[in-house]
């Protein structure tokens, strides 16, 4: 015989201003069941919890209904407050008055009422019919992946391997670094970016508890928080790099070219390759695009017609230690972990639907990440700043700021963030590159919120005497080996006509490609613009929504060097804290199966969007589902979806949902 | 697109200062057997006047003639850019039906708002195209001006910046295109009374490039741009101090000449810069 007691929580006057509360307590007394109906200031306080412990003791409850808040709110607290009284966590029932009641029918006291005391018989009828749940405990594998080989994936491995967990970082280009290897100096305060950064990714490299896989994707992956399953594909490097020593013989040798994929297009590579002199792993791979030993045996493949091509190998025949191994293929690798870590980042929006700025139509109209390689020491010029066209040194520079971004008509509303500063960056970098530089750049708006940011901002203005025009570019064209730029300077009211050298276009960040399909295979959710979206945007900004996968960097939208390091950091912190329990209590309101009642039509597993339903056959041949319940997370489409009803939900089961229904439309 | 028969639209424009477009379109239609029927009791589109007094007479009048054509079940050919710039902008506007039914009855027809309207450059550009006599040597700059492109979202035509419809019918005409940034660049368009000091120096600066990128004279497919662009020359010299001479024809008596009609077929002597030196020069007349 269930034995229920009624709480009814005043919440200062957010319920008790508008639901009359003697009266709710009254109708709740008179209700099958109930043994004891009670009424609190504030049911979450101190106070108001012990009197509920008392009350569970003294009237001897089986069963609470508590009247106040949003479950979202203190259903946890008042688990933790009946178990402490020792009953099931789960022979609770909270029936919200606040949200539900008082504060949306401010005005209308008797309205309110009633509706509490139908919202309390409501939840007398379901609890009385509650079962107690017990959490299943599962096991952790202590390993985590964490995807993306940037600043934030960088910073992230290394906390988690530093906390003693250990690590697989996957990237998919031919070594870690991202974006941050590809800039020259930092703002504000000019570091220079690869000092800064290479350390880390030796770190990395020499790590014992880091596995690094570049050249590598994520392909597949299954499971749940603390028991994941991944496939990642190992790309075949055609180098054997536990042979080779990366003495650099091979990329010196090697006569095939091809655009740097790590210089922007605005250098070259060899077929064989390390992107950057300083990367990690310090060993080449062999891109098969372009190599022409590789494009002899496509040709051979394709029936030998036409131009032979040369069958070169010169690389294999310089390497010292044999390490070319034509006959490696693309693996499939599968590795169990723990936790997850998404830091895939970002790559350049494309500017070419912006005709008006001559981007890829005139060879001096260059991107940002462009200059930033032509300025790198390291860069294809070797740090000379120089005209793609003629090589000449660029005496006056345009940058035309916001390039794909806060521009709804080409689909990038937001500010990509950081391109304000890196213009004045850059403007200031030019100057000192070159006194007799000047530099313009159009802009929307400077945003400079940022600790020394703003102070940057002025130091291009003051010291570079970068001048700072507030309008939009109209038109970009040559002329007499000039680029003639057409703007608005909307504060002076007039256009403004700039006969430029270079023309730099600030282009904005939007999400790395695959994001999509990587999300869809993580089971996390992603906005229009196809960034990663965290579980809450305030207060639970590294996780996302699907338990044990976590998000940090530009994967998730734009942000600048600190917020991504901090991220890393973050998320490293949370990887860490799942990592380090040896078991996990797995939510027990699932979904379960009455396999006697199931026919196996498997509908349940067509509209269940977290694959949590497996089937399993039984002795006697029938085909019936089973349930993850590491994967389930008690949505209740499959209950809704089952036609002979052989599905039900822990906690919400049809029978409790029916009776809940039936006291409400007494 | 591939139709053989059109209902045309000539516009007044192509009746008065710009003859000559109408007819050397006629004679490339006909060499090129599309069928032009023109529309029965056409009337203005409107121009640049009715859209910047009254916006429902902006396109209402346009409506009216898509409403024409409508009834004729045949796509709508132009060959002005101003009126497909109108008629394309009214056959927007009556995408929305609340303003499909106040303009039907504005206007007193019937209109469905289902003319498929083309410019005549898309038409050409689709077609098989005889060529007779290769413009060899002539070096075109390609002008579409701002009607044709712009709003993209409107006019359905090509790139806004850079569009290439008029080069790729130029090159197969077998003459070259000169590669210069001004193609849509504004001429000046009908200011040319109010603000003649406007229109000279757009105009001027258009010339200007197209000279500077080495054309020998200017294809274009509007008659406004057509009369700022050509008959304006006089008035740069005496302005500017800059004496262009150098042709700007309408892109149908190019195709027109390389389809081997002659230039007085074309009405190519009806322009205030004469084109004949140079075609006598190329050795096309």
């Amino acid at each position: 015989m269930a034995r229920i007691g009624v709480f009814i929580c005043h919440c200062g006057s957010n319920i008790a201003g508008t639901v009359d509360i003697p009266r709710v307590v009254a109708e709740a007394q008179k209700l099958p069941m109930v043994v004891h109906a009670e009424d609190n200031e504030y049911t979450c306080s101190e106070v108001g919890q012990r009197s509920l412990r008392e009350a569970i003791q003294e009237h001897r409850l089986n069963r609470v209904v508590i009247g106040a808040c949003s479950p979202r709110m203190h259903e946890n607290t008042f688990r933790n407050t009946v178990a402490s009284a020792g009953l099931n966590p789960y022979l609770l029932e909270m029936a919200n008055l606040r949200e539900h009641a008082s504060w949306v029918h401010g005005d209308q006291r008797e309205a309110a009422t009633v509706k509490a005391i139908d919202l309390i018989r409501a939840a007398v009828a379901k609890v009385a019919r509650a079962q107690p749940l017990f959490a299943r405990q599962i096991g952790v594998t202590k390993r985590a992946l964490v995807i993306g080989g940037g600043i934030a994936g960088i910073q992230c491995a290394l906390d988690i391997a530093n906390a003693g967990f250990e690590v697989v970082l996957v990237e998919r280009t031919p070594s870690i670094g991202g974006r941050m290897a590809q800039l020259d100096k930092t703002f504000p305060t000019l570091d220079c970016s690869a000092c800064i950064l290479t350390p880390k990714m030796v770190e990395v490299g020499q790590h014992p508890r880091i596995r690094l896989l570049t050249y590598a994707e994520v392909k597949e992956v299954r499971g749940f928080v603390g028991n994941f399953e991944a496939d990642i594909l190992q790309k075949a490097r055609h180098v054997d790099h536990d042979k080779c020593l990366g003495c650099g013989i091979c990329w010196q040798k090697c006569p095939a070219r091809a655009p740097s994929e790590f210089d922007m297009g605005v250098g070259q590579r060899t077929a064989i390759y390390i992107p950057f002199a300083q990367a990690v792993p310090g060993k080449p791979v062999i891109d098969r695009e372009h190599c022409r030993y590789q494009q002899y045996l496509e040709w051979q493949r394709a029936g030998a017609e036409g131009k032979k091509p040369p069958e070169c190998r010169i690389c294999e025949k310089l390497c010292p230690v044999g390490a070319i191994d034509w006959e490696q293929r693309d693996e499939m690798i599968t590795e169990e972990f723990g936790a997850i870590v998404v830091a895939t980042g970002y790559k350049t929006f494309d500017h070419s639907v912006y005709g008006e700025y001559g981007g890829g139509r005139y060879p001096d109209v260059i991107t940002s990440l462009q200059l930033e390689r032509l300025m790198s020491a390291s860069g294809p010029t070797l740090g000379e700043v120089t005209r793609p066209s003629d090589g000449q040194p660029p005496k006056t520079v345009v940058f035309i700021s916001c390039v794909g971004s806060r521009d709804d008509s080409v689909g990038r509303p937001y500010c990509s963030k950081v391109c304000c500063m890196y213009l004045a960056k850059q403007s200031i970098m030019l100057k000192e590159h070159d006194p007799e530089v000047q530099s313009y750049i159009f802009y929307i708006d400077i945003r400079a919120g940022g600790k020394n940011y703003e102070e940057f901002v002025r130091r291009a203005q003051e010291e570079a005497g970068t001048v700072y025009i507030r309008g939009r570019v109209s038109k970009t064209y040559p002329e007499k080996g000039k680029l003639i730029v057409w703007g608005e300077d909307s504060l002076m009211g007039r256009p403004v006509q700039i006969a430029a050298d270079l023309v730099v276009l600030a282009t904005g960040i939007e999400p790395s490609e695959g994001a999509i399909e990587l999300a869809q295979t993580l089971h996390i959710s992603y906005d229009v613009h196809s960034f990663l979206v965290e579980a809450h945007p305030k207060l639970r900004p590294v996780e996302t929504m699907t338990d044990g996968v976590f998000l940090a960097g530009t994967a998730m939208g734009p942000m600048d060097i600190p917020d991504s390091v901090a991220q890393g950091s973050a998320a490293a912190a949370k990887v860490c804290g799942l990592l380090s329990k040896d078991t996990l209590a797995l939510e027990p309101m699932v979904a379960n199966v009455n396999a006697v009642k199931c026919v196996g039509c498997l509908l349940c597993q067509q509209v269940c969007p977290f694959k949590a339903i497996d089937t399993e056959t039984l002795r006697d041949g029938r085909i019936v589902v089973r349930i993850n319940e590491g994967l389930c997370k008690g949505c209740g489409l499959c209950v809704s979806a089952c036609r002979p009803g052989a599905m039900n939900l822990r906690g919400f089961s049809n029978e409790q949902l029916l009776a809940q229904v039936k006291a409400l439309t007494r | 697109m591939s139709a053989s028969s059109y209902a045309y639209y000539p516009g007044c424009a192509l009746q008065g200062t710009a003859r000559e477009y109408d007819v050397s379109t006629r004679q490339v239609c006909r060499r090129l057997d599309i069928e032009l029927q023109e529309l029965k009791e056409w009337a203005c589109c409107g121009a640049s006047s009715a859209h910047s007094l009254d916006r429902r007479l902006a396109v209402a009048l346009p409506a009216r003639e898509l409403a024409i054509a409508e009834a004729t079940g045949l796509p709508l050919v132009v060959a002005c850019a101003m009126c497909y710039s109108r008629l394309r902008f009214a056959a927007h506007e009556l995408e929305d039906e609340a303003k499909l039914r106040e303009i039907s009855s504005l206007i007193e027809r019937e209109c469905k708002n289902t003319t498929q309207v083309w410019h005549l450059l898309q038409v050409l550009d689709a077609r098989d195209i005889p060529i007779a006599r290769p413009l060899r040597g002539l070096r075109v700059a390609c002008y579409y001006g701002c009607l044709l492109v712009r709003p993209t979202d409107i006019t359905h035509f090509d790139d806004e910046d850079n569009p290439q419809v008029m080069d790729g019918l130029m090159h197969r005409a077998g003459a070259e295109t000169v590669e210069w940034a001004f193609k849509t660049e504004c001429c000046g368009a009908g200011m040319p009374f109010a603000r003649r000091d406007i229109v000279l120096k757009l105009s001027h600066r258009i010339l200007a490039q197209a000279r500077g990128a080495g054309a020998d004279c200017l294809a274009v497919a509007c008659p406004m741009c057509h009369s700022n662009l050509d008959m304006q020359q006089l008035n740069m010299k005496s302005v500017f101090k800059d004496d262009f001479q150098i042709p700007v024809l309408y892109f149908t008596q190019l195709l027109g000449l390389a389809l081997g009609f002659s230039p007085k077929e074309l009405h190519i002597n009806k322009h205030f810069v004469d084109a004949m030196p140079l075609l006598r020069g190329k050795g096309l007349a």
